[in-house]
């Protein structure tokens, strides 16, 4: 008994655990099936929302165990390919992750090198600010048609978003953790005749290393906030057409299950970036 | 060319912002020979380590110039190892990476097995054996100084710059790694400047003492010559030595009184920037001590009346 008392971990499982049954509960009650008829229903609205809702027997809306049954089956057949609309879920969110590494991967490459040069430099910091102040709040997704206008392809058009969106978090905190190295460590190089190369990666890179994975772990949960929305518009394939395409098919379950997986693999993405940061993190 | 010592420090000004602002120091000459044990003094303001730096390639002068080995500096250089006041350590590195940094920086083309045995050496050196592969944030304030020393010593300078380096420390610490200094400095016959407002730690460690005005137009006022043979001097019984309160009341009545109103000491001339007076208290002291025991000296320490 005290040892539960003492255990703050396994307390909070406790009531997450409570919450979450709380909250199936409520949806299953939500849910019942109405009892009796339900009022006359406009025939049109009943052939869009299905025989079963328009009976007033059953609403649309899953049970809890309509979705978990749904999650099963996505879960055990993820990667099945029947036609180009029907797509196992594993399927869409390897196009999703892609294309968000893919941009976020290319971001990095830019962002970085040029993060340094900002972070040494005050004249190409002052050069460059406006143009970072004036991009940074845009919208990714506001590039968009810009991106299917000049390059002609909507999944490098995605990948553009991706790239545009990831760049500044990452190119912010480059040059704020370059900049900020302290002078002392700097002047260690100095006595020591470390020429400007040594100097950057042996000493700049590794202190500023911790600042700059914070810009990446923060870039790369946007890249993945944005890759939704960019694939609804878009189109073809990924976890954001999926969701849109289910809408269309009015299936509450597989968007549930999408909504889920979304957040699983978001989840995977910052922990991921949070395990390297902790291995670049130094204690002062 | 006339006979220079290893460091000369000649007609040094420096000033902060546009040329008509007061110089923070200014006409500043002194040298440093070889194998010698500079300390420079002063209250802080004055420009302490802003010399150091000077000397340090780190900052430039204003006006005049230091010549090392008869060449004038201008930047840091390998032969002028510097000792941090806060250790500034690589945090990321551990003690052993920390040093083998500043050998590599030293012999590019050492190998990882040469450069590590040359910094096992110094890490013997300041007693840090055992301790090679943990991190700065594992250290106490001693023993992170000691891996600053080693690191200094590790590159063989010609010599040693140290801007307060023990001034951090508790006193316990702070007398250890005095006499490890000394110690080492003995042993290699290192030339050393260093910055101190200790006057204690000056008289232990000094073969001679440099005395500097307050700011700003800060000025060095005399040198002191520490008379006391260099093995005669130890922490523990320093102030038994005949010498040792003549030397520090002189050097403490410069701190309270003299640097504050060096310019109306001077105000009647006689005082040359280029040629400083070379001050030996500690001789007087031994004459005066003589005829007359130092009893102003017992009074202060035990000014309690009944």
């Amino acid at each position: 008994m005290t040892a539960f008392k003492n255990s703050l971990g396994l307390r909070a499982g406790l009531l997450s655990l409570l919450i979450f049954v709380a909250i199936v509960a409520i949806w299953q009650i939500a849910t019942l099936p109405t009892a009796g008829t339900g009022p006359a229903l406009d025939p049109e609205y009943a052939k869009l929302v299905g025989n079963a809702a328009a009976t007033g027997t059953k609403s649309s809306m899953p049970t809890p165990a309509d979705i978990g049954a749904t999650i099963w089956k996505h879960v055990t057949d993820p990667f099945y390919i029947r036609g180009s609309n029907d797509k196992g879920i594993g399927i869409q969110l390897a196009y999703s992750l892609g294309r968000v590494l893919l941009g976020f991967g290319l971001a990095a490459l830019v962002a970085v090198p040029l993060g340094f040069l900002i972070g040494m430099s005050p004249l190409v910091y002052r050069a460059l600010d406006p143009f970072i102040q004036i991009l940074k709040p845009v919208s990714p997704l506001a590039w968009m048609p810009l991106a299917l206008y000049t390059i002609k392809d909507s999944a490098i058009s995605s990948i553009f978003v991706i790239f545009i969106c990831s760049i500044w978090p990452m190119l912010i905190n480059t040059a704020f953790g370059v900049g900020s190295v302290r002078k002392e460590w700097l002047n260690v190089a100095r006595t020591l005749e470390v020429g400007p190369f040594r100097t950057a990666f042996k000493v700049i890179l590794p202190a500023a290393a911790p600042t700059i994975m914070t810009g990446m772990r923060i870039s790369v949960g946007i890249a993945w906030l944005v890759i939704v929305a960019a694939e609804m518009l878009v189109g073809g394939t990924g976890i954001g057409y999926f969701v849109w395409n289910e809408w269309n098919n009015l299936s509450i379950a597989n968007i549930v299950t999408a909504i889920l997986l979304i957040g699983l693999v978001g989840l995977l993405l910052d922990q991921g970036l949070a395990y390297l940061a902790k291995l670049v993190t130094y204690p002062e | 060319m006339e006979n220079r010592p290893l460091i000369s420090v000649e007609g040094l000004a420096r000033r902060f912002g546009d040329s008509n602002q007061p110089a923070v120091f200014e006409n500043i000459w002194f040298g440093v020979d070889k194998g010698e044990f500079c300390c420079l003094i002063g209250h802080s303001g004055c420009g302490k380590t802003t010399i150091l730096n000077v000397l340090a390639g780190l900052d430039s002068p204003s006006e005049g110039a230091v010549i090392v080995d008869n060449r004038e500096i201008d930047g840091p250089s390998l032969d002028r190892a510097v000792i941090f006041q806060g250790h500034a350590l690589l945090p990321w590195l551990t003690v052993m990476g920390n040093i083998a940094f500043a050998v590599s920086s030293r012999w590019p083309k050492w190998d990882r097995v040469r450069v590590q045995d040359h910094a096992r050496r110094f890490i013997e050196l300041v007693g840090l054996k055992g301790a090679e592969n943990k991190r700065p944030s594992q250290l106490s304030g001693g023993m992170k100084q000691r891996v600053g020393i080693a690191r200094a010593l590790s590159i063989q300078p010609k010599m040693l710059l140290m801007d307060e380096p023990f001034s951090a420390l508790d006193a316990l610490t702070r007398g250890m790694l005095q006499d490890e200094v000394l110690r080492i400095c003995a042993d290699t016959n290192q030339t050393v400047f260093m910055i101190t407002h200790d006057v204690d730690e000056a008289i232990l460690l000094a073969d001679k003492i440099v005395l500097m005005t307050n700011g700003p137009g800060a000025r060095i006022a005399e040198i002191v010559v520490n008379t006391m043979p260099k093995n005669e001097r130890h922490r523990n019984d320093l102030h038994k030595h005949p010498q040792y309160y003549a030397i520090r009341n002189h050097l403490v009545e410069f701190l309270v009184n003299r640097s504050r109103a060096f310019d109306a000491e001077i105000a009647d001339g006689g005082y040359d920037p280029r040629r400083l007076k070379l001050v030996k208290p500690g001789l007087m002291s031994v004459k005066l001590a003589a005829v007359n025991p130092p009893a102003e000296v017992v009074t202060l320490t035990t000014g309690r009346r009944q």
